[in-house]
């Protein structure tokens, strides 16, 4: 087991496991780059999206502890906010993301400074019908097309320069994109930021008798979380040139939730595995079994919950930890 | 007659379908409220178990002639032995994990259940015709009133008000009680809390079950009719709070009645009247209208 005292071949061995993540990494981003030679971009970009949607998510289930069901409202009214500019201000690709964020951390705000007034499955129960509250105004709205959604945003130059109408190029600013997210999520987590949210979802009472202000941490979590779902949402308008009333559904949010759960609640690489899972399975299931593919996720949902809660990732990591600890034992 | 230009036959017609939502409201929230208290899970397949309830009485007439008031007994029978086998077999393996697990199971379950119920019968729905008895209505004076749509709204406050009898009134209800206060304690006093919790279960959506026969002949039988109502019901859970059984009733009432009213009024607003009203409530009164203040 793991002693207190420095083991003497605890150095070296901290050094072997730290090149081994370089390595690790840098096999990540080759094959990343190398990716949409060999795969369809299309669907690439699409995995990609969902998978920074799911670390978003995450940040606030994983480690803040708070489960959101109304994430497909920052996702989708960002996707509506972005195509809108995109398409009738003839916004900059870049511009239109950013500003799908923005309006995306707002109602993150919005929705967090009300949400958190209650907790627990309260909390859950307030953003699902926040997010319908969503659904139903973009389902009125002159601007967002009802039914049919925003179709035909164009892609547009990236900062005016880069054409992304080429599936490449938008292959790897989509890329680029989800890399920056995912560091600022990486940062968040191990910032002492994110070390007081993980003891805030251990122990609220305890967080708040050393003098945190909870409610504040818990707020900005939102706040990040929407943000960063928010840029996800813009992304898939802009690769799919659509927002449409799917990206607010709820369907949409349990989705996420789904991807987070199965890839691994309150780690770093799970949500985006969950995310690679669940979308390839879509994707090889849709026009197969149809209607089935509901059931399906309904069926992934139940072996979650009762038999896989550490998720594929979370799984992973325990088998790693055991053997570790077998060695330390060996040593 | 007319008020503020709106004739009393559209103004009462549209309290009494908003009437007749909150009657659903109330018998779903009860049911999440009951089974709250004791698992201390939000089901969220309760939307889903009101319409199997639906479709159970529509099935059965189809295929099997069974009438109308045989389905309100039939359904929520067949749904209550449903729920025993879910918690039977899943959710009890949940009760000492956080209770987001048994959100998301109940999730998970009514995803299923409204996947296969539009594989094998779309989405459009079928509608389920009223029982002979109450087709037909009467005159008030004021207004028009289909007979069926009042049986609606004077059996679901009839079980409403069975469930908050037997629950504050009788020995059982004050062993029920008791047991979601203090389990262990009501467990050593020699009483089978894992039974009252199974039991439970299976009678909280039987309630959903009921109020899904109930709904068949005035709303459309279809597969995604429970998820609709499911997330509206929970808004009006958080409005009114789950602490109180009578509570639970008047907000479902109160807030179909609003909503109808809305409809009047302002007819764009009214699908999310229910969701605003809730926002203001968390404003001023975090807890509930009748939550008890954390």
């Amino acid at each position: 087991m793991n002693s207190p005292v420095t083991h003497p071949a605890a150095a070296p061995r901290a050094a072997a496991h730290s090149n081994r993540h370089l390595l690790g990494w840098s096999v990540a981003v080759v094959l990343a780059l190398a990716a949409p030679w060999a795969i369809y971009p299309t669907f690439l970009m699409k995995v990609l999206c969902f998978a920074l949607f799911a670390c978003a998510f995450n940040l606030l289930l994983g480690y803040a502890g708070l489960l959101s069901f109304g994430h497909a409202a920052f996702f989708g009214g960002s996707a509506y906010v972005c195509a809108g500019l995109a398409k009738h201000v003839g916004l900059t690709p870049e511009l239109a993301i950013l500003a799908g964020t923005a309006v995306a951390a707002a109602m993150g705000g919005v929705f967090g400074w009300l949400a958190i007034r209650r907790s627990g499955i309260y909390l859950t129960m307030i953003t699902l019908a926040l997010a319908q509250l969503v659904f139903f105004i973009a389902l009125q709205l002159p601007f967002t097309g009802g039914e049919d959604g925003l179709q035909g945003v164009p892609r547009g130059r990236l900062f005016g320069l880069v054409e992304l109408g080429d599936n490449h190029a938008m292959y790897y600013f989509v890329l680029a994109v989800f890399a920056a997210a995912f560091w600022l999520i990486r940062r968040t987590v191990h910032s002492p930021y994110g070390q007081v949210l993980k003891a805030i979802r251990e122990n609220e009472p305890r967080a708040i008798s050393l003098g945190y202000d909870v409610h504040r941490y818990k707020l900005l979590a939102f706040v990040i979380s929407a943000a960063l779902a928010g840029t996800a949402g813009a992304l898939k308008a802009i690769v799919f040139q659509l927002a449409s009333l799917t990206d607010v559904h709820w369907h949409m949010s349990g989705e996420v939730v789904l991807m987070t759960l199965l890839g691994g609640l309150g780690t770093l690489l799970g949500p985006a595995a969950g995310a690679l899972v669940i979308v390839t399975l879509e994707n090889e299931l849709a026009d197969k079994v149809g209607p089935w593919v509901t059931v399906i996720m309904g069926a992934i949902f139940v072996v979650c919950v009762l038999a896989f809660r550490r998720g594929l990732v979370g799984e992973l990591l325990a088998l790693r930890g055991a053997r570790r600890d077998e060695q330390d034992e060996q040593d | 007659m007319t008020l503020f230009g709106i004739t009393s036959q559209a103004l009462f017609g549209q309290l009494l379908l908003g009437l007749i939502n909150g009657s659903f409201y109330a018998v779903l929230s009860l049911g999440l409220a009951v089974i709250f208290g004791l698992l201390n899970i939000i089901n969220f397949s309760h939307g889903a178990l009101y319409m199997i309830g639906a479709f159970v009485a529509l099935l059965g007439l189809e295929h099997l002639g069974l009438n109308y008031w045989l389905a309100l007994a039939v359904a929520p029978l067949v749904v209550g032995v449903l729920g025993v086998v879910v918690e039977r077999s899943m959710l009890r393996h949940l009760y000492k994990l956080d209770h987001l697990y048994g959100l998301l199971l109940t999730f998970g379950l009514a995803l299923i259940a409204e996947g296969v119920f539009r594989y094998f019968f779309g989405v459009s729905g079928s509608s389920y015709p009223p029982p002979e008895q109450l087709q037909g209505g009467i005159d008030l004076g004021f207004m028009f009133m289909p007979l069926y749509r009042g049986w609606v709204v004077v059996a679901s406050i009839a079980v409403c008000a069975g469930t908050w009898y037997v629950i504050e009134r009788t020995p059982l209800g004050a062993t029920l009680r008791a047991a979601t206060e203090k389990p262990q304690l009501v467990q050593a006093l020699g009483i089978n809390v894992p039974v009252l919790v199974t039991a439970t279960y299976g009678v909280g959506v039987a309630l959903a079950a009921f109020a899904g026969v109930l709904a068949a002949p005035v709303m459309q039988v279809n597969p995604v009719m429970g998820s609709n109502l499911i997330i509206v019901v929970f808004a009006v859970v958080v409005i009114g709070g789950m602490g109180s059984i009578a509570g639970s009733i008047v907000t479902g009432l109160g807030l179909g009645l609003v909503e109808g009213l809305t409809k009047v009024v302002y007819p764009e607003a009214s699908a999310v009247v229910i969701f605003v009203i809730m926002i203001v409530v968390l404003l001023f009164r975090p807890a509930g209208l009748f939550g008890k203040q954390a």
